[in-house]
């Protein structure tokens, strides 16, 4: 058909006339949270230490004088000093702080990533499918969260690690295999009150088939839970992370995390102060920023503005 | 437009439809609800046939259970002379591009994160997936120019339109595949009356162009005397009266349909009052015959 009587020329060209018309851009629901959250202080600033954070984590190895494993043996145990270009101090064994809470920042900040994207993807899906087709699937799914949620989840990482041995991957994938139940749940019952709404009818009588309905309708509406309850997942991650690294599950020796860097640093406290207050603050801001951004998000996409 | 001899394009015998409620509880027994009982009628090429009644009569149950959203659990629907309830997928595609539907709320009828454009343009993705991209945004220009939205719209979202043409969006997405018959669901009650007005002209313009078959339900009579040839009055899932509009709304026969024509108010004080007597008899003779 194409060529023979010139119709594809002619329609492109009719095409590309109403592209530039004047087809003004509306606002998508998106971009109208994303003012309002411009709008929030709070939440800007946080974004913004949290970027500073992730920035320095990745970038600032390459501009400090030791690295993470290099030993010292001038300086054990000593406090910040400036002159060696150990600003942080050192630890027991003669390790520069500074880059050791880079590389544990980096390290967190990665299994948070890592953890994180495995729940939401695992979650958004299965919650999606489960309230989707209802009935006899849904109370099936449901369950076999149910079940999975009264595992511990200690023991569940212990197995693993006793059956694979010690792996920072593994520990992404524990620890994400956990946190997809919440987030299956969260979305399963936005999924229940959105199927019943008039355009997932309108989709269903025009015939779109369950996954398309489910990729195209359904989960782009999802977005606002999703993103709110990911954010807060985050800090969630990086806690469970410290706690399984301070149980000595976590990641393995000369690489570190906060949680190993701050369980290392809680005992000595009182005679070394700095190798404990490196770690615990930025820690702590992360933790805080990433709330106060979760928090803003909430206010954005809060739909009962509409 | 007289229905005569013709073949119908729907033909509809004894549907029914029911529901099975639980009553709740561990040990409660389940109920059914008879929602459609024994439904019965014929649909010809370029006619209306308005729905009425009142509201959980079962009007929006039975379009859904002749589009198959919902199934039949008795009788049959027969669309161009194949039964809907045991048509195969292909076949079920086949019928959703030849029937569309149109719904009540205008605004949670369109998906908010999608551009007018696409939500127009979607049927055309899954009943003509071969057409290009181009030839696609014509079309939508087009239909938005015949439902009358400007093709400039087209990347606005749902909250940025007005009711009104929210709900000439939801037309402009039932006639972009060229369906035979639309079902309108209520499609005008949620609309004030002057846009009222408009789709409803709207619609029967569209009809005259198109040819096209309506299925109008509505609990508004006033509204489908307007736009329907034939009127057919349900209650509670019974069909009481279906005839020619003029017939049904002049000289009804069943005292239900009386008392439907009878509610809708005239805008004449000393008309209304007389009518008002009116509704009282006929309230008392029904609640005597009660």
């Amino acid at each position: 058909m194409p060529g023979l009587t010139g119709k594809d020329t002619v329609l492109t060209d009719y095409a590309n006339k109403l592209a530039v018309l004047d087809a003004p851009k509306g606002r998508s629901l998106t971009q109208d949270a994303l003012r309002r959250l411009s709008k929030n202080k709070a939440a800007v600033v946080s974004i913004g230490i949290v970027v500073l954070i992730i920035l320095v984590a990745f970038i600032g190895p390459f501009f400090v004088p030791w690295g993470y494993s290099e030993v010292d043996w001038t300086s054990i145990r000593k406090p910040p000093d400036f002159d060696k270009g150990h600003y942080f101090g050192t630890d027991q064994n003669g390790r520069d702080m500074l880059a050791r809470v880079l590389q544990g920042t980096q390290m967190s900040l990665i299994v948070a990533a890592v953890a994180t994207v495995v729940s939401v993807t695992i979650g958004v899906i299965y919650g999606a499918v489960s309230g989707y087709f209802g009935g006899r699937v849904d109370a099936l799914m449901m369950r076999f969260v149910d079940v999975m949620y009264a595992l511990p989840y200690i023991l569940f990482v212990i197995i693993l690690v006793v059956m694979f041995g010690r792996n920072p991957v593994l520990l992404f994938v524990g620890i994400g295999a956990i946190e997809w139940l919440t987030m299956a749940r969260i979305v399963r019952g936005q999924t229940l009150s959105i199927k019943e709404k008039e355009f997932i009818e309108a989709a269903r009588a025009s015939g779109a088939k369950p996954f398309a309905i489910i990729m195209r309708h359904i989960v782009p509406n999802l977005s606002g839970p999703v993103v709110i309850y990911a954010t807060l997942t985050i800090p969630e991650i990086i806690i469970a992370e410290s706690f399984l690294s301070y149980l000595g599950l976590g990641v393995q020796e000369p690489q570190t995390s906060l949680g190993t860097l701050i369980s290392a640093g809680a005992p000595v406290a009182e005679v070394l102060p700095w190798m404990l207050l490196g770690p615990a603050v930025v820690l702590v801001t992360l933790l805080l920023c990433l709330t106060y951004i979760g928090d803003g998000l909430r206010d954005a996409l809060d739909p009962k503005d509409r | 437009m007289s229905a005569g001899e013709r073949e119908p394009i729907l033909r509809v015998r004894d549907l029914s439809v029911e529901f099975t409620i639980g009553s709740g509880g561990l040990f409660g027994g389940k109920k059914i609800l008879r929602a459609v009982k024994g439904v019965s009628f014929d649909l010809y090429q370029g006619e209306t046939l308005g729905i009425v009644g009142e509201s959980g009569c079962g009007k929006s149950t039975l379009s859904r259970a002749i589009i198959r959203l919902l199934p039949a659990t008795a009788g049959e629907a027969v669309w161009l002379g194949r039964d809907i309830q045991k048509m195969n997928s292909n076949e079920l595609l086949d019928l959703r591009k030849d029937i569309q539907m149109i719904f009540q709320d205008p605004l949670a009828s369109l998906n908010p994160r999608m551009t007018a454009g696409d939500i127009i343009a979607e049927p055309l993705k899954i009943h003509m997936p071969n057409i290009g991209k181009a030839e696609r945004a014509v079309r939508v220009a087009e239909m938005m120019q015949k439902v009358g939205l400007l093709p400039s719209m087209i990347n606005k979202y749902p909250h940025e339109f007005s009711g009104g043409q929210c709900q000439r969006i939801g037309i402009a997405r039932a006639l972009i595949t060229n369906p035979k018959l639309i079902i309108c669901d209520e499609a005008v009650s949620a609309l004030d009356v002057s846009i009222r007005a408009q789709v409803v002209n709207l619609l029967m313009d569209l009809q005259k162009e198109l040819g096209i078959s309506l299925l109008f339900i509505s609990h508004d009579i006033a509204v489908v005397r307007h736009i329907a040839q034939r009127i057919m009055v349900l209650y509670f899932g019974e069909v009481v009266e279906i005839g020619e509009a003029e017939q049904v709304t002049m000289d009804p026969h069943h005292d239900y349909t009386k008392r439907l024509i009878a509610s809708v108010p005239v805008p004449d004080p000393k008309v209304e009052m007389e009518r008002r007597e009116e509704r009282r008899r006929l309230r008392r003779a029904a609640a005597k015959a009660a």
